[in-house]
């Protein structure tokens, strides 16, 4: 029961317990319906009551009493576990949630919605996955992807290494979408792999008709079967419920807060483009097919990395702070081709006596990193700056953590960086790269 | 009818448009737009499951058919939210202030907490799959001349969107309507006598029309609930027009008692739905009939006991065939074939008599048969036997639609109460005393009230009050009044008549505004105009609307002369006629008056002309 204070001292006083019907009695007027739990962040004056129209109000205490009208039974959530059948004529598909709902139940009697996650449910839901393949499903944690922590990477790449170990012809992670690149690009990195890994979510929730999780779901099952080796992003490519893109997962970025088709490469083309349930390649593409790597998992890597944006007026304490808290490296989001202002350099040259590498990406997002043409760029270089090149700001922050995992030699680190482990960067930019 | 003694019981449910400035939930204008749309995007919508894995009876319904949508955005009309791409925005609080005014004037109880609910919707009406909608008010009443209706709820929902057409597998909708601020109106089904319900619906659509409402075709959707004692609740959707309430009335118990009595016939009989679906593509293999040679297969149900009943008409040119037709029309196919029918539609009597032998028909006994392809034949009999099967139970419960000629046609099963979960993206709202008594101290006059009190204070006719009320003229009329010492009637007369007609003849007369009425008005009140010349000078008006009003009146010739011009006019006139003064002497008033009103008509007043007239007369005699 999340009532507080004077909504909670109420109930306890009636006697009263969430799901009971009972009546709310106000001077000129009384209400009778289910009483349901309140959101968290409300005030406690008042009672929540579903009506018999099922209609939710909510009813100020204050002058009211109460009575009970018929307790109420322990709401049961979800269906009975039932067996899912194992077709041995089909691909082993391993689908891990991280958290967010790709299947929901609503209690209608309560109006709640429960996160579902088992392969029975998940198939309840999505009845059509069986005839793509078979499934084993599990829970790895339940998390908002805002509270997603590096250590998580880990514990995700673990797993899916395991289940790879397990035989599994492919793996597809479910994630909340806030954070789903940062998670792609560290999978990218800590894992080499022999079948496709494949990480979808939703943008509107699998609570609603209108969800893009059922279509994401099932094509990103269709790319976990492929033979795209590689660890991918699959989210809608368009407004429209008719396909979604294949992005690879250390070039893509979510750059909307809401649409569905929030996912874009960035400084790259999608790898595919799923269709009807077909996997359309990108010609002009070379991926890793499945089977051609050996499974290894890498997962050392170093928290204490700071990221930091630029902007006009930044001062050098950001710099010094990080250094002064003992930061291992820093992602600095410049402008233009990468810069800062001049007052930040001599910081800078301190993280490098230090042995802190410094990597420098661009709030552009789209090109690439260059700090030659300009005067700072070139004092920025000297004071041991390291290009980001055209990853993402985000890949590198992750790329780093990775990097300094492996080593703490600033040379070490800098020579990881500026080699392309899992194609995080081009050599050549394309006039086609650029906001689409 | 005996309604009382066939325990007739009616409730309404009206849902009116509410006149904000944005839509509920999104910045959007609550205008529709007839321009061609920016973006048509397509889309899917998945009916989700409920606890223990049971999805709602309607929401199975819908997601039986084909459920792909397209939606037609516009760049300025529309945004995310509609599209369903953007989460809401906060509640607009100038439509909840219109429905708290609402719930007021209809004495209702608002709610201390407005909860924004998610009901789940899934024929594409609804981009997210379900429709905003929240209680404002319950418990009010309206008291009616037969006696208290109560009003149970005030809701305020999301319009839906506005659909286009259906083809190609895709149904396609317009994203203008969908978001505008909607007050849906619940009475409790106490209502006995179809005049009542009339008058009802006349009342709240009366106290709605005083309050910041959307006016015009459309705006306004009212819905009957409708049983008798041994029938079941139907709501029938979209009745337009007041005047046909009392017939879709009788039209239903008519319907309602035809189907008892079907029920009874079929108990008699024993009848019964037989399970099996045949096919009978052999037998009609060298058939003459267009529908049946060009369908993929031909399929039928043996319905056991049905004989003569499914052609026995329920309704005016309605029979329990067509109930059953509109089940099996809702799977794809566009008719059924009955036993009771046969032989038509190129079905010979020699083919009736093949499949009453293939399929084992006895006397009392009826099929249905059902031409199209595999999948949507099988799908379109399993409706057949389930509405069959059904006419065992005598009314069934559902939604339907009302037609133009007063019958009703099946939509859907009617919803269940339970399809309804909270909107997380929106915070609850509290609606506070503090919000509520302004509101509630500064109501708008209801229609009747206003009538009686122009009446009383401008002494107008009860006709012209009336009517300046009905047309929404009275605030108009008033405003003028404030400010020209003029007298009443002209100013009525030209709002609640002339008015109408001025639009008839083709004219604009939204163009018209408050100053333009007020510098007519000035004119006759300044003796400058006649009364005559008042509609003319409205339409020369609305012609030039940037003109000075005097400017228009003297340019149109209706400015009036001074006396002494009109006194030399009169004088002319009357010493033209000298020979007949003389002979009829007061007798020539009258001829005389009728020659000079048509030259003076609209330049002179018509007592000052007489007066003048009379005096010249009296001179010569």
């Amino acid at each position: 029961m999340t009532y507080k204070e004077n909504a909670r001292k109420y109930i306890e006083n009636y006697d009263l317990s969430i799901g009971d019907t009972v009546k709310i009695n106000k001077e000129d007027i009384s209400y009778t319906g289910i009483l349901l739990d309140r959101p968290e962040d409300a005030d406690d004056g008042y009672l929540v009551i579903k009506l018999s129209s099922g209609y939710n109000i909510g009813v100020a205490i204050e002058n009211t009493t109460a009575e009970l009208i018929e307790k109420g039974d322990k709401p049961k959530i979800g269906y009975d576990e039932e067996e899912i059948p194992h077709d041995p004529s089909k691909q082993d598909i391993s689908i891990v949630s991280t958290g967010g709902t790709v299947s929901s139940v609503i209690d209608y009697r309560t109006g709640a919605v429960h996160p579902k996650f088992t392969a029975s449910d998940l198939v309840k839901a999505n009845p059509e996955l069986l005839d793509y393949a078979n499934y084993n499903v599990k829970a790895l944690y339940n998390i908002l992807s805002e509270n997603m922590k590096p250590e998580y990477w880990v514990k995700a790449a673990e797993e899916i290494a395991n289940d790879i170990n397990d035989s599994a012809d492919g793996v597809v992670i479910a994630h909340g979408t806030d954070t789903m690149h940062y998670t792609s690009a560290a999978l990218s990195f800590m894992l080499k792999t022999p079948v496709p890994i494949i990480i979808t979510g939703a943008q509107r929730s699998s609570d609603r008709p209108s969800s893009d999780a059922n279509i994401n779901l099932i094509d990103s099952v269709i790319a976990a079967k492929s033979d795209i080796a590689e660890v991918c992003v699959c989210m809608h490519g368009s407004l429209n419920d008719r396909f979604t893109y294949l992005h690879k997962g250390t070039k893509v970025r979510k750059m909307h807060t809401s649409r569905r088709d929030t996912f874009r490469s960035i400084n790259a083309q999608p790898i595919a483009k799923i269709e009807n349930k077909k996997v359309n390649i990108n010609p002009d593409y070379s991926y890793t097919k499945r089977g051609a790597n050996k499974l290894a998992l890498n997962t050392d890597i170093e928290e204490k990395v700071g990221f930091i944006k630029s902007f006009p007026g930044i001062s050098e304490e950001y710099i010094e702070y990080h250094i002064d808290k003992g930061y291992k490296g820093l992602v600095i989001e410049g402008t233009g081709l990468g810069h800062v202002p001049d007052n930040l350099i001599g910081s800078f040259k301190r993280a490098q006596d230090e042995n802190i590498p410094v990597i420098m990406t661009s709030q552009c997002l789209y090109g690439r990193v260059n700090m030659n043409v300009y005067s700072t760029g070139r004092e920025i270089l000297d004071a041991g700056v390291i290009s980001g090149l055209d990853m993402t700001p985000e890949t590198t922050y992750v790329k780093l953590c990775w990097a300094l995992g492996q080593s703490d030699e600033y040379s070490e680190v800098k020579e990881i960086m500026q080699r392309n482990i899992a194609g995080e960067f081009s050599e050549k930019s394309s006039i086609r790269d650029f906001l689409n | 009818m005996d309604y009382e003694k066939l325990g007739l019981k009616m409730g309404l449910e009206i849902h009116q448009q509410l006149n904000s400035e944005h839509k509920l939930f999104c910045p959007c204008k609550t205008e529709l737009v007839d321009d061609n749309f920016d973006e048509l995007v397509q889309r899917k919508l998945r009916p989700t499951q409920s606890e223990l894995g049971e999805i709602d009876r309607a929401a199975l319904q819908e997601s039986l058919r084909g459920l792909n949508f397209k939606y037609e955005n516009f760049e300025k009309h529309t945004c995310l939210v509609e599209n369903d791409d953007e989460p809401p925005h906060s509640l607009n609080e100038e439509a909840l202030d219109i429905c708290i005014t609402i719930a007021c004037l209809m004495n209702m109880h608002i709610v201390d907490e407005f909860h924004t609910m998610r009901k789940q919707v899934i024929d594409g009406s609804n981009t997210g799959g379900f429709q905003r909608t929240g209680m404002v008010a319950t418990d009010g009443y309206l008291d009616t001349p037969y006696g208290k209706v109560i009003i149970e709820s005030l809701g305020l929902e999301e319009d839906a969107a506005r659909r286009v057409e259906t083809k190609d597998g895709f149904t396609e909708f317009r994203l203008d309507r969908l978001g505008i601020p909607l007050a849906e109106i619940t009475t409790d089904p106490s209502m006995h006598h179809p005049d009542q319900v009339r008058e009802v619906a006349y009342m709240l659509g009366q106290i709605l029309r005083s309050t910041n409402v959307k006016r015009g075709l459309g705006t306004i959707r009212q819905d009957l609930n409708i049983s008798i004692a041994e029938g079941a609740r139907v709501e029938i959707k979209g009745v337009q027009d007041l005047d046909l309430m009392a017939e879709i009335v009788n039209r239903e118990v008519q319907r309602q008692l035809e189907l008892i009595d079907i029920k009874n016939k079929l108990q008699d009989r024993n009848a019964e739905v037989l399970d099996e679906i045949h096919t009978l593509d052999e037998l009609f293999e060298d058939t003459e009939s267009k529908i049946l040679k060009s369908a993929e297969t031909i399929k039928a149900v043996v319905l056991k006991g049905f004989d003569g009943l499914i052609g026995r008409e329920v309704q005016p040119g309605r029979r329990f065939g067509t109930e059953i037709a509109s089940y099996a029309k809702k799977r794809g196919v566009s008719g059924i074939f009955h036993s009771d029918e046969l032989p038509a539609y190129g079905i010979t009597q020699e083919e009736v008599d093949k499949v009453t032998e293939f399929l084992n028909i006895g006397e009392e006994d009826a099929f249905i048969i059902v031409a199209h392809d595999e999948d949507i034949a099988v799908s379109a009999l399993e409706e057949v036997k389930r509405r069959a099967a059904l006419g065992l139970e005598g009314v069934v419960e559902e939604t339907r639609k009302a037609l133009d000629d007063g019958n009703t046609e099946y939509m859907r099963p009617l919803p269940t109460a339970n399809r309804m979960y909270l909107e997380t993206d929106i915070p609850l709202f509290k609606i506070t005393s503090e919000r509520i008594r302004p509101i509630a101290s500064n109501l708008p006059e209801l229609p009747d009230v206003k009538q009686a009190r122009i009446i009383e204070q401008y002494s107008l006719s009860e006709d012209l009050a009336t009517q300046l009320v009905k047309r929404q003229e009275a605030d108009m009329f008033e405003a003028i009044l404030a400010d020209v010492d003029v007298d009443a009637t002209p100013v009525a007369s030209l709002l609640a008549y002339d008015l109408r007609e001025i639009k008839r003849e083709g004219h604009d007369i939204n163009i018209l505004t408050l100053d333009h009425f007020k510098g007519i008005f000035t004119l006759l009140a300044d003796g400058k105009i006649a009364k005559d010349s008042v509609r003319k000078l409205a339409i020369e008006t609305i012609k030039t609307p940037d003109e000075d009003i005097a400017d228009i009146a003297e340019k149109s010739n209706l400015t009036m002369m001074s006396e002494d011009d009109v006194a030399k006019i009169i004088a002319d006139i009357v010493a033209n006629n000298e020979g007949m003064v003389k002979e009829r002497q007061m007798g020539a008033m009258g001829p005389l008056m009728g020659m000079c009103m048509k030259q003076l008509k609209g330049k002179a007043d018509g007592g000052m002309v007489n007066k003048i007239v009379r005096e010249e007369i009296q001179k010569l005699i």
